[in-house]
Order: C-alpha cells, then sequence, then structure tokens
C-alpha cells in the first residue's frame, strides 16, 4: 500500500464527510489561498536566493559524511566553517569542497570528506574556487555524493510503504499520538514501546531544552537531556529499529515524529530522512517567534528541510497550535488560519503533497467562556473544510489545565469529542497532568483510555453531525475565516517580514535583522552551487516505482 | 478556631481520603492485597479497594478510599512564606503600566564560558518552561536577551544603552566555582560603572547557587532550580515598583 493509496483511502474516507457542512463560500476560500500565496511569494525568492550554514552543512551529510571532533563539534561544522573562512558561503560548499579532495589526492568518499574536514581543521588546507573544467568535475562528483544520499532517502520511503502495506495502518482515525521525553534514549525506547502497545500509533521524542539553538547537531546516543532527548542520527536510528520491531509485535506500523525546527533543520530533516523518521514537526515560523531566530535564517532552513520531508514522503506537523497559548484562543482564531494558510503555500511550494500535511491547531479556548465547545466545534471544522485533504494534528489543551485533574480528564474529552465530530488526522492526546508532571503510567493510561471510550462511543458522529443553516457554528465559522482574509490583506500589503517584524503573529516583534543564527545566512553569488537542491528541484520521475 | 481537623467525606470527622498509584505487579489477589498493604501503611484504615486495572505487562493501577486515622494539628502548620506576591502576566503587565508608565526593560545573558542558556531560555524565551510563558511573552517588558558567552563589559554596555532596569544573569556551569567568580565579577563591574541608584536590579539564576548568598555575591536576588518566569516578573515588580522606596533605602545605607 502506497503512500498515495492511504492518500486516496483517506480521502474517500473524510469525503463523505462532505465539505459543505459549514457552507463556505468557495470564491472566498479561494481569495484566502490566493492572498496566502501572493503573501508568501517574495518570501520564497528569499529563500531561492540564500543559503545558510546549515543547509551546506545538510548536503555535506547527504554525501555521508558523519561523527565529530574531540570537542564533540560535527565534522560538517568544521568543514563548512573551513570553507567560509576561506571563500565565503556565497558559492556553497560543494565546488570547493569537492575542488579540494581532486587537489590533494582525496577520493570522493565519506571518509576523505572527513579527512578533509580534519585536515582544514587543523589548517593545512586553504579552500579556494574552481573554475572551468575543475569546477565542473567537482560539480559533478558533488551531485553523485549528494545523490547518494537522496538514494538512501528514497530507499527508505519505500522500506515505510512496504512495511506500511506489510503490518497496516492504524484502523481508525485520527491516529493516536504520544509523546516520550525521559533525556536517555535507552529509557525512551522501552516507554515507546509501552505506547505502542497501549495503542499510540505515532511515537514523539521530544527534544532537550535548548536544542534548537544549538547549531550544531549532536553526535551518538545521549542519555542526558533536559526535559527531553537530544535529536541525534544515532537516536533517531535506535529509536525507529526499536519502532519496527513493536511494529511486527502490533501488525500496525508504529510511526516515529521528531522535531525539525531550531537553527538546524535542514540537518535534523535530512538525518530523518536517512533514518526513516515518519513525522517531524515543522513550523514555517515557529522559530521565528518562539525562539527568536532570524526569520531569513529561518525561511531559508524551512524551505530546504521541507524539499527533503517531500522527497522522503514524510508528513509534516505545523505548530499553529502555539499561537493560542500565547494570544486567546477565540480572537487569535483567525491567526491560526492565516498560518495555516501560510503554511500549506510554503509546502506546495517545496514540494509537499497534501497528505503530507499536518497542519495543527488546538482546543486552547477558556473552558469558562459560554459556549466553548461550540467555538471550539466551528474552528476545528473550519480547518477541516479549508484543508479537506490534509491530515490535520489537533492539540490538546495545555493553557487551562491546572493541576485540577479531575476537570482535567474531562475536558481532554470534550477535546477528544471534538476530534472525532471533525474528523482529525492525528490527535496528540491531551494528559489530565498536563502543567503537573511529566506523565505517568497510569496517566498515559487514562488518557488513552479517555481517547478509546471518545472513538468507540461516538467516532462516527461525524455523519450525524451538521450545524444548522446559519447557525452558531456556521456563523463563527465564517467570521474567523473573514477576519483571516482581512488580516492577510494587511499582511500582503505589508509584506510577511515587516508583518512578523511588526508583531503580527502571537505578539511578537520580530524584525528580519535581527535574531540567532543570522551570520549563518549568506547571499547567493553568481554560480552558487547546491546538489542536493540541483536533484530535489528535478522532478522525481516515477514517484510510484520507488 | 480548632486546633485539630482530619479529612471530610461526607460526615464530620470521617476521615475519609481518595488516593491513587501504581504498583508494578500484575493484576491478581495477591496485588489487590498489597495496595491494601501500602493504604494501611499510609494510615487509610479501613480501606476499600474501588478499582484496579492492569497496564501493559506488569503493573496496575488501583484506587483507594478510606478512613485514615491522622489527625492534622493546626498549631503545627509551619509555611514559608514568599515575600513578594505571585501575580499573573495580566497584572505585572497593568502594574508596569500605571507605576512605570514605560516599559520595565530587562537585558539576561550567560557570561563567561557557559555556554547553557537553557536556563536564560526557559526564563526569557516566550516559549518558557512548564506551560508559562518566558518574560518576552509580557507585553510591558523589553526584553534583550544576549544568548551565551557574553563577556561582562558586554554586558554592562548592553544594561547601559537599553536602559535595563534589571539584569538577569544564567549560570550553569559550577566547575572551579566558575559561578561565583563570575557572578561577583559581574555585580563588581556593574558598581564601578554606575552609580548605585542608576544601577540596574542584578537577578542570578543557576541550580547550584545558594539563595542566601545574595549579600556575599553582590547581587539584588539569587533565584534557585525550579524558577518558573512568572515568579521572576513578579519579583520585578515588587522590587522595582510595589516596593521601590524600600530598596532605595536599601542602597544607601
Amino acid at each position: 500500500m502506497s503512500c498515495r493509496y492511504v492518500y486516496v483511502r483517506f480521502c474517500v474516507e473524510i469525503a463523505f464527510m462532505s465539505s459543505s457542512k459549514l457552507g463556505l463560500d468557495p470564491a472566498l476560500v479561494h481569495r484566502a489561498r490566493a492572498l496566502a500565496a501572493r503573501a508568501g511569494r517574495p518570501v520564497v525568492d528569499l529563500a531561492r536566493s540564500h543559503t545558510t550554514v546549515s543547509v551546506e552543512r545538510a548536503v555535506l551529510r547527504l554525501s555521508g559524511m558523519i561523527g565529530a571532533d574531540p570537542d564533540g563539534i560535527p565534522w560538517v561544522n568544521r568543514l563548512v566553517d573551513a570553507v567560509r573562512e576561506d571563500v565565503g558561503l556565497g558559492h556553497g560548499v560543494a565546488l570547493p569542497v569537492f575542488h579540494s579532495l581532486a587537489q590533494h589526492g582525496l577520493e570522493y568518499s565519506a571518509a576523505d570528506l572527513t579527512l578533509l574536514a580534519q585536515k582544514a581543521a587543523s589548517g593545512s588546507v586553504r579552500f579556494e574556487l574552481p573554475t572551468g573544467r575543475a569546477a565542473t568535475a567537482a560539480k559533478r562528483a558533488a551531485k553523485r555524493m549528494a545523490a547518494a544520499g537522496i538514494r538512501q532517502i528514497d530507499r527508505n520511503r519505500a522500506e515505510r510503504d512496504r512495511m506500511v502495506k506489510r503490518y497496516g495502518d492504524p484502523k481508525q482515525r485520527p491516529w493516536i499520538y504520544l509523546i516520550v521525553a525521559t533525556g536517555d534514549i535507552f529509557e525512551d525506547i522501552p516507554q515507546a514501546q509501552a505506547a505502542a502497545r497501549a495503542g499510540a500509533d505515532v511515537i514523539a521524542v521530544i527534544r532537550s531544552t535548548g536544542q534548537s539553538l544549538l547549531d550544531y547537531v549532536p553526535e551518538g546516543a545521549t542519555r542526558e537531556g533536559f526535559a527531553g532527548t537530544y535529536a541525534t542520527q544515532e537516536n533517531f536510528r535506535l529509536m525507529r529499529a526499536a519502532l519496527d520491531e513493536s511494529s511486527r509485535e502490533l501488525g500496525r506500523y508504529v510511526r516515529l515524529t521528531n522535531y525539525a525546527s531550531g537553527l538546524c533543520m535542514p540537518e535534523i530533516a535530512t538525518l530523518a530522512g536517512l533514518q526513516r523518521l515518519d513525522m517531524m514537526l515543522n513550523d514555517s515560523m515557529y522559530g521565528i517567534l518562539f525562539r527568536d531566530i532570524n526569520p531569513i535564517r529561518t525561511f531559508v532552513d524551512q524551505r530546504f528541510s521541507r524539499q527533503i520531508h517531500a522527497r522522503a514522503g514524510i508528513i509534516i506537523n505545523t505548530g499553529e497550535d502555539n499561537y493560542l497559548t500565547t494570544a486567546d484562543a477565540v480572537e487569535a482564531a483567525h491567526t491560526v488560519t492565516v498560518s495555516q494558510l501560510l503554511n500549506e503555500y510554503f509546502a506546495h511550494e517545496a514540494g509537499l503533497a497534501d497528505w503530507q500535511l499536518g497542519l495543527g491547531h488546538a482546543f486552547e479556548i477558556n473552558p469558562d467562556l459560554p459556549e466553548s465547545f461550540r467555538l471550539e466545534l466551528a474552528h476545528a471544522l473550519l480547518a477541516r473544510e479549508l484543508f479537506p485533504d490534509a491530515p490535520l494534528k489537533w492539540m490538546p489543551p495545555t493553557k487551562h489545565m491546572t493541576g485540577d485533574v479531575f476537570r482535567g480528564n474531562l475536558l481532554d474529552g470534550f477535546f477528544n469529542l471534538v476530534g472525532a465530530l471533525t474528523g482529525q488526522g492525528i490527535l496528540l492526546v491531551g494528559m489530565m497532568t498536563e502543567a503537573v508532571v511529566t506523565p505517568w503510567l497510569s496517566d498515559r493510561d487514562i488518557a488513552l483510555q479517555n481517547v478509546r471510550y471518545v472513538l468507540g462511543a461516538a467516532g462516527n458522529l461525524h455523519e450525524d453531525f451538521v450545524p444548522a443553516p446559519d447557525g452558531f457554528i456556521q456563523r463563527r465559522a465564517h467570521q474567523v475565516l473573514d477576519e483571516a482574509i482581512s488580516l492577510l490583506e494587511r499582511i500582503e500589503n505589508d509584506t510577511l517580514l515587516n508583518a512578523i517584524a511588526d508583531g503580527t503573529f502571537g505578539i511578537m516583534k520580530r524584525p528580519a535583522d535581527r535574531g540567532k543564527g543570522l551570520d549563518g545566512v549568506a547571499r547567493h553569488d553568481d554560480g552558487y552551487y547546491n546538489p542536493a537542491t540541483d536533484i530535489l528541484e528535478t522532478p522525481a520521475k516515477h514517484e510510484e516505482d520507488l | 478556631m480548632k486546633s485539630v481537623v482530619r479529612p471530610y467525606g461526607d460526615t464530620t470527622g470521617d476521615g475519609m481520603t481518595q488516593v491513587s498509584f501504581t504498583l508494578p505487579l500484575p493484576h491478581d489477589k495477591k496485588a489487590e492485597g498489597a495496595a491494601l498493604q501500602l493504604a494501611a501503611k499510609m494510615g487509610l484504615e479501613p480501606a476499600m479497594l474501588v478499582h484496579a486495572k492492569q497496564m501493559g505487562d506488569g503493573f496496575t493501577f488501583f484506587v483507594v478510599y478510606g478512613s485514615v486515622r491522622h489527625l492534622v494539628e493546626l498549631d503545627k502548620v509551619q509555611v514559608v512564606e514568599r515575600d513578594f506576591p505571585l501575580l499573573s502576566a495580566k497584572e505585572v503587565n497593568t502594574l508596569v503600566k500605571q507605576k512605570m508608565r514605560r516599559k520595565l526593560s530587562v537585558v539576561g545573558a550567560c557570561i563567561g564560558t557557559d555556554a547553557h542558556t537553557v536556563g536564560i531560555d526557559a526564563i526569557l524565551n516566550v516559549k518558557g518552561i512548564a506551560g508559562e510563558k518566558g518574560l518576552e511573552y509580557y507585553r510591558e517588558l523589553k526584553v534583550v536577551n544576549m544568548g551565551a558567552q557574553v563577556t561582562v563589559p558586554e554586558l554592562v554596555a548592553a544594561a547601559k544603552a537599553e536602559k535595563a532596569d534589571a539584569v538577569l544573569v544564567s549560570q550553569v556551569v559550577t566547575q572551579r566555582d566558575a559561578h561565583l567568580h563570575n557572578t561577583r565579577e559581574m555585580s563588581a563591574a556593574f558598581r564601578e560603572a554606575l552609580p548605585a541608584d542608576r544601577r540596574p536590579l542584578l537577578i542570578v539564576g543557576g541550580p547550584r547557587f545558594d539563595e542566601l548568598m545574595t549579600g556575599e555575591l553582590g547581587v539584588d536576588r539569587i533565584f534557585g532550580r525550579g524558577t518558573t518566569p512568572r515568579e521572576v516578573a513578579s519579583y520585578l515588580v515588587h522590587a522595582l515598583i510595589t516596593n521601590k522606596a524600600e530598596r532605595k533605602k536599601a542602597m544607601a545605607a
């Protein structure tokens, strides 16, 4: 069963939910999309004309480079830094690096790339830009090496398809998504396997606090993290192997999620593709707004990481839920819609298909507000109908979860009910002990019971659930869409970068010339070459024959 | 006032209590007996095992109701009060807006060779920690987070440029007491660079500080592990607004 088959089946599943429960005006929906595209286009142009240290390191990782120096700094960082020192980043690292291999009589191999990095770190190699035939040779070699990495990503995608065919997908929608986060990969593994046995379809390994601001990817299996486990290539491999075991045992393919965000997005996306992760958190603006990462750095890194995700058949999860934890979930409902539309545009532009768009939204309205449940239904249904073919990611309440675990469990039940009523694709299981402790074994069990009860008792209620024409839910959804359109009009006039600088999203002001990681951005010079982009932007010939 | 109370179920003095816990045992008669034994040791007697459910292979979840024999002696209750009130983000914003009539300026950094921005980011970044947003989220605070490995002169310069009302410094690394040396160096530099009445509030935080060492380190406040952004924001309001007069007095002394 290929991804495409799953996608078709999923479309059939939601087709009978029909896309007219809200009676949205197709012309308005079209207008919203067109505005998002117009607002996003200048940012895409910016992304296409710049590179970053992390994009260049991702190219080297695709070429097979692994490992780190005795201080734990990865060789890819060493090599990119050395090239940048000598010739800058504006031409990309591929040409100077592969030219240097030839100059020093080294082979075009991962091992010799590392050797070159070592030489460069000790100062015994100077990089220069090749010209003429030397440039052509370097280009050819770079492309061959990057292609090997991309072939590995293709093989992993085919392997996933085979495993899904063999073991099957979850029987129900939404897929049940659970988090583990011990900080120690060897503790995470049994917890993840237990969660899968208890019913989780998707396991997310939360990253260590602060990893998003590291400008390198740590190496090896890690046992110490702050409130999470470092994302490393080896940790990815270990966890995927463990979940393959669980998939065999349980007769359903258990998916693995991690986070392509922060300063190393392109590299983490690459490692996810190389180790067959299945979903990645990957939001176009999260790092800018919530981590104060430079906007240009983020958009350049975003585009590359999404191109990798597209190729790898990875489902991305976007982070709109975060807006609602900072701003009011009713007042800011339309900013979620706007961000979803922008995320969709950026995703399509990078080659992602609709079935790969886990657009995010959340159940965060203050439960003390009258009609809060009906408002939640209206917002969730709006997302469903705007993006009928996307497996939406439905996030549980966090902001209004207090130490009152009994009330929290009820709130999670209502959250689950909205998920069932509005055909959400991925449901992050809410914990009644949110904001109290990291979930206990019993918390997780109670939370899963809650989900199973709601899906069992009301999983098909969407068949009967039709909001009254021009009733409260329809009117609210129309209002949010209208507000989203006027915000998009403002953004388009002002440009997206200025809107971000002015604090339009969340309440953060993030000017394009500020923020972390700006010094790792370079404008393309004439003759910039990136073998990975070169391959990724050539349409794949026969996806089905992978 | 009564000096002794017991938990209340539905009758005064019944001592009724409800607890839930997990034992690493498969669910059988023996496990239920084990749960009741634990309940008895916790002081629940008689106890009723009202729910038992196995989770996975070797764990069982129990819910137990029972009467506790313990008495609460109110005259022996001791609490340590925080010396400033814990405010909500809204209250912090309102007070700053009304009383300062400008944004409260905060500059944060990890100084020395310490590259662990986990602490300062948890307090300053919008993302925050444990479900609480960081200081950047507070509309009336102007936050500059300088990140890691900031030198003391850089920090002093930034604090001057930003007209900082408060400077937050995070220190995680404690090798050879680096956190103490760095903090002393920082507070000395501020004393040298600025007259007492223009010196920003100096706050350090980190998992290994002794919260009682403020005088010795020359800072106004030390925050230990588990501190949340809201506590820091509340303290800023306390020290810079509601309790300002007292601080002035202390400075003069």
